[in-house]
């Protein structure tokens, strides 16, 4: 009796969590998906097509851009700083402290963030002012951080630590004897990276760009802290109708959200298929 | 950049490597020297620790930190009620669950907060007990940390015999309880203890949920003072990155800790 009784523990706790996710994942994410889809008379595609109009459209269309390019940000800055702390004859503190930063840098987004930024690049932060006192009015020549532009820089910070993250197991595994091989043909570094290095890493990159693209496109504290709520973005629409600060049905953020889960999976289903393609050449 | 090769035969850092790492290290020093020294701004030419004595005196400090400390205590119990036991028993029974375990562990990235939000709050609009008090953001926050703790405590199991060690501790007479509390968990506390950093970090610093659920917790407090009182919100913001900087020290010395003991199998 008490055998059975433990042969069943392990059972009891595996079922339990998956009644847990169950319960408060996968369900409250179904039924996001069926109120987007049901009207006061059943099945619609009305609240979907309201994705179309002008103003959600707009919204979709900025995250996807501040994704996009904070991505391609971080894909190329984290990727040359990762390549360079990684030369051999860096020096070894320089490659840890850099590591170690980007761990933290990595998981610093949010409030924190946003007004470290606002102090820095803000209307009256102190590298606009110490600009502006010598003759360069960035605000006058366009620039906003509360703006795409100023989004992106303020992403770029924990985007570059993460490309660093992900990036820096797909550089070591170009093998030195690869790098050797293309110098002994007398090939120069430029022919080794066009013809041998980037091909090998591309997938890699592509994976690289796919995760922060998703890492961007699902934030949420970071431009809202930042632009106070004041900016057309698919996250800050979904609160400003979960909040009721707009007049507009519930089914209406949860079309929304499901906009939001489908471009997440679609990102994140061809992201998997690639980085397994990518591991190929660290075996 | 060409592959220079010094004199000694290794590859050289290169000037324009040099700049690329000087350049990051401006754009990442620069904003955390610049609220270091706001925060310590009062006003015109006069600098001093006035924000943070302001902020040690302040009730809604305590409170929210409080707060969010318990939240984030909260969240890796539950995490280690039923995360890690499950775990454990689909690497040693059920292997073949193993990629439905994974794929749940993937979930919170393709589910964004914002959305897993909008869904709990249509989903429950009762009982009290469950969604009255800030307890209910375990629920949502157990969600955004499963991911890296699932990672942590995988790794940590890759590394052991699990199979070895609970036979050993079965002939013995040892029920699952023992096993797992006096055997496993202390054979795995490096994965352990990356697992509840982590998780203590992202809880520290989460806002999303707390916001929609207007409950007042850390980062909900940071965003309120910076509306009125923005030294203060500086001195909150550097602080916080300090607690992400301990926070991670203890995750990478953690991991180090781990790969040595690896080595020496």
């Amino acid at each position: 009796m008490g055998a059975r009784i433990g042969a069943l523990i392990p059972w009891l706790f595996v079922g339990l969590f998956l009644a847990f996710v169950c319960a408060f994942l996968i369900a409250p994410t179904l039924v996001l998906v069926v109120q987007s889809v049901t009207g006061d008379n059943g099945f619609t595609l009305s609240y979907l097509a309201q994705l179309g109009d002008y103003q959600y459209r707009v919204a979709f269309e900025n995250s996807v851009i501040l994704s996009a390019a904070s991505a391609v940000v971080g894909l190329i800055f984290g990727g040359l700083l990762a390549h360079a702390v990684l030369r051999p004859g860096a020096p070894g503190f320089l490659r840890s402290a850099v590591t170690s930063f980007s761990a933290v840098a990595a998981n610093f987004a949010g409030v924190p963030l946003a007004f470290a930024f606002i102090t820095t690049l803000g209307t009256l932060g102190f590298v606009t002012v110490a600009l502006r006192s010598i003759g360069i009015d960035i605000y006058s020549h366009g620039f906003s951080l509360y703006s795409l532009t100023g989004l992106t820089i303020t992403y770029a910070y924990f985007q570059i630590p993460l490309m660093l993250i992900v990036i820096i197991p797909a550089l070591e595994g170009l093998r030195t004897t690869w790098r050797e091989a293309a110098d002994n043909l007398g090939a120069t570094g430029g022919q080794y990276w066009r013809l041998v290095g980037l091909p090998v890493l591309f997938p890699s990159l592509l994976a690289a760009f796919l995760l922060l693209f998703g890492n961007a496109f699902s934030a949420f504290a970071t431009p809202f802290a930042l632009t106070d709520g004041n900016i057309a973005l698919v996250p800050i629409d979904i609160s400003n109708v979960l909040s009721g600060n707009v007049m507009s049905d519930p089914q209406v953020g949860a079309a929304l959200s499901t906009g939001m889960i489908v471009v997440m999976i679609v990102v994140l289903a061809i992201y998997g298929l690639i980085s397994r393609r990518a591991a190929r050449w660290r075996r | 950049m060409s592959a220079t090769l010094s004199r000694s035969g290794g590859p050289r850092v290169g000037l324009g490597n040099w700049i690329i790492i000087l350049a990051c290290g401006l754009f990442f020093l620069v904003p955390l020297i610049v609220t270091g020294i706001f925060s310590l701004w009062e006003g015109g030419h006069s600098y001093g620790v006035s924000s943070y004595v302001l902020l040690i005196h302040s009730s809604g400090f305590w409170r929210s930190l409080l707060l969010s400390l318990q939240l984030a205590i909260e969240t890796i119990l539950l995490s280690f009620v039923l995360l890690v036991p499950a775990m454990i028993f689909v690497h040693l029974k059920a292997p073949k669950l193993k990629p439905l375990f994974e794929f749940i562990a993937t979930l919170p990235f393709v589910i964004p907060a914002i959305a897993l939000i909008a869904g709990l709050s249509t989903l429950y609009t009762g009982p009290n007990w469950l969604i009255g008090t800030p307890n209910y953001l375990v629920i949502p926050y157990f969600f955004l940390a499963l991911p890296y703790g699932y990672r942590s405590i995988d790794v940590g199991l890759n590394t052991l015999d699990v199979k070895t060690l609970t036979e050993a501790g079965q002939s013995l007479g040892a029920g699952w309880g023992r096993i797992i509390v006096l055997i496993l968990l202390p054979n795995m506390t490096a994965a352990l203890v990356g697992a509840t950093l982590l998780t203590l970090t992202i809880v520290m610093g989460e806002f999303t949920f707390a916001s929609v659920l207007l409950f007042k917790t850390f980062a909900v407090f940071i965003n309120d003072t910076g509306q009125n009182a923005v030294t203060e919100a500086a001195a909150l913001s550097l602080f916080s990155f300090v607690l992400t900087w301990i926070a991670m020290l203890g995750v990478i010395v953690a991991g180090k800790r781990q790969r040595t003991r690896i080595g020496a199998r």
